[in-house]
């Protein structure tokens, strides 16, 4: 516990808070775009990405390895999109494809670059399960800047996404550009995607934009509120993740982020205001004896007594 | 056999076994369900070392049965609860992966099972970690679980075949029969857990994904006849393995993630030459078709 009060943690904590945040808001958008999986596929596939930009300067400079991680990304959202417009294979062959090949690559390369000697000791085995405690402040820094600016798309067009998730077809109708709608969800989902590898890790980034969102649809049907919602569990999630990751030596963050932020479903799933296993079973109840009260009374009258 | 010899032989079965199974998983459009299960498989091997404390291929296989079959039951049971499908996947499958990597990262942490291992396979030190047989004498324990597994996925297919066509193709066509769909969904998905498992030891988790789709989304593009897609998916499974191994020997590099990418090269070409559903005959047909 005495780490959590060195300075350092307090930085690395703030930053899986915030990553959290913004993951949680753009997960909202990804699950109503009906693509929550594409983030897994995206994030698998900036791993190669990550190590071409290691490979090629040398050092674990993080912009340069974000950087990396985007173009790769990017890439491998292009081939799916590609293959998926111009053969028969379906979206979600298209995406396992993307995501088991450029994940391949990924280790293919990797394995390359441990070779050698400066590789070796650089920790970029950390971008596979996430390393928060391997962060530096300058790295804290580099990932507040970009989850506040994706979290600032999110908040001033607001009302845009609203249009452009639920009718697109009115959106288009207003005047909006769904192209560039398009691109701009790409580029924000790339984002929070390569911001949150170092903390996360490749292989578990996409649950941190899946499970808040599925999470905050249990307390409300409304956006605005799922957005927040889903916010506040994402960013819960993190740092409680965190924290219980620097208990114990060489734990990685990514597996207790997740897993927190599944506590926060379970608990939604069971105890949630709006869907919620609980209120729908006092609601059948309810209803249940609405529906036989009158029912009995009619018997009892027609016994006679 | 050769130490290559036998390393050629596992990958071809993985790369025949994940072949043949994964067209049914590409034709019934749960492709990214492989992904889920081959991520979940993980706990439950995890789990069966922790009750057992040894890594052997029967107890293996049976945590990794249940954790393939709950994978299954709870995406199935989420859905119900109108969570969109893609996502009750992604939620269910990262939460039982991450609970396994940090039971390997608390409780396991020695040498008989890591992390990377399990994610990337040790196709290396398969010949080494050998059983007696009669008869036929030394074989590598993988190789020989990976026999039993394709002679069940071929039973499988040859058992329930015309079942699966039709559920793949027409599952209310298939319900209006009597044929029992649910029950075939879950045969079907113990099957891929088993195949995923069996896949482990060779390709770790990650690679079973890419030998399980690959493969058979481009055999896909060459033909229109289920036969002949099982044939081709698994011929190409075994051509990427084996040039994969060759690829990571030629850049001395991870074998499991070569043949990934492999799979990736193979279907790169068939995405782009196939002459059925290819990206060049889409381009040249225009010229000569109109004249008929």
């Amino acid at each position: 516990m005495t780490l959590l009060l060195s300075p350092n943690a307090q930085w690395v904590l703030l930053s899986t808070l915030i990553l959290g945040m913004a993951s949680g808001m753009i997960g909202c958008l990804a699950y109503w775009k009906r693509q929550s999986l594409m983030s897994d596929a995206l994030s698998h596939a900036a791993l190669p990405g990550v190590v071409i930009a290691f490979a090629l300067i040398g050092t674990k400079f993080l912009p340069v390895i974000i950087a990396g991680a985007a173009v790769s990304a990017l890439i491998g959202a292009l081939l799916i999109q590609w293959i998926r417009s111009s053969s028969r294979i379906k979206e979600d062959t298209a995406m396992g494809i993307i995501l088991s090949v450029f994940f391949g690559l990924g280790i293919m390369l990797l394995t390359i670059v441990n070779r050698t000697a400066s590789g070796n000791q650089s920790g970029l085995d950390g971008f596979i399960f996430g390393q928060a405690a391997s962060m530096t402040r300058q790295d804290v820094y580099v990932m507040l800047f970009l989850a506040l600016i994706v979290m600032l798309v999110v908040f001033i067009a607001f009302k845009e996404w609203k249009l452009f998730l639920f009718d697109a077809d009115f959106a288009k109708g207003l005047g909006m550009s769904n192209r560039l709608m398009n691109g701009v969800y790409l580029a924000v989902l790339v984002l929070v995607i390569v911001i949150g590898i170092q903390a996360v890790g490749v292989i578990l980034m996409a649950a941190l934009l899946i499970i808040p969102a599925v999470s905050a649809r249990y307390w409300t049907h409304s956006f605005k509120w799922m957005i927040i919602l889903s916010a506040l569990f994402g960013g819960g999630a993190g740092m409680l993740g965190t924290m219980i990751s620097t208990l114990g030596k060489g734990w990685p963050t990514g597996p207790f982020i997740v897993v927190a932020s599944s506590a926060f479903f379970i608990f939604s799933l069971l105890f949630g205001a709006q869907k919620g296993l609980l209120i729908k079973a006092l609601q059948l109840r309810t209803q249940k004896k609405q529906l036989i009260r009158p029912w009995n009374a009619q018997v009892k009258l027609e016994k006679g007594d | 056999m050769s130490y290559t010899g036998w390393i050629l032989l596992t990958a071809s079965l993985v790369g025949l076994s994940c072949g043949l199974i994964g067209v049914f998983l590409i034709l019934r459009r749960m492709a990214m369900m492989a992904d889920a299960i081959s991520h979940s498989v993980l706990l439950g091997i995890v789990i069966a070392f922790i009750i057992t404390r040894q890594l052997s291929g029967g107890h293996m296989l049976i945590g990794a049965i249940i954790a393939g079959l709950l994978t299954a039951v709870l995406v199935q049971w989420f859905n119900s609860l109108s969570i969109q499908h893609d996502a009750s996947i992604g939620v269910v499958f990262t939460t039982l992966f991450a609970i396994g990597v940090i039971l390997i990262a608390t409780q396991v942490g020695n040498a008989h099972l890591d992390v990377k291992h399990a994610l990337m396979g040790e196709i290396t030190f398969v010949p080494w970690n050998t059983i007696e047989l009669p008869f036929i004498g030394a074989v590598p324990e993988a190789a020989f679980l990976l026999a039993i597994v394709l002679i069940v996925v071929l039973l499988a297919i040859l058992a329930f075949y015309k079942e699966w066509k039709i559920t793949s193709f027409d599952p209310a066509l298939a319900a209006s029969l009597g044929i029992p769909v649910m029950l075939m969904h879950y045969v079907f998905m113990s099957l891929v857990s088993v195949t995923t498992v069996a896949s482990f030891d060779a390709v770790g988790a990650i690679m079973v994904v890419a030998m399980l789709i690959t493969p058979a989304a481009a055999a896909y593009l060459w033909t229109d006849r289920l036969s002949v897609m099982l044939v081709l998916s698994g011929a190409f499974g075994v051509l990427s393995a084996i040039s994969g191994y060759y690829i990571a020997v030629w850049l001395d590099t991870s074998i499991s993630g070569s043949m990934a990418f492999a799979t990736g090269l193979v279907f790169m070409i068939s995405f782009l030459g196939s002459p059925k559903h290819g990206l060049l005959s889409r381009v040249i047909r225009p010229f000569t078709i109109p004249s008929a």
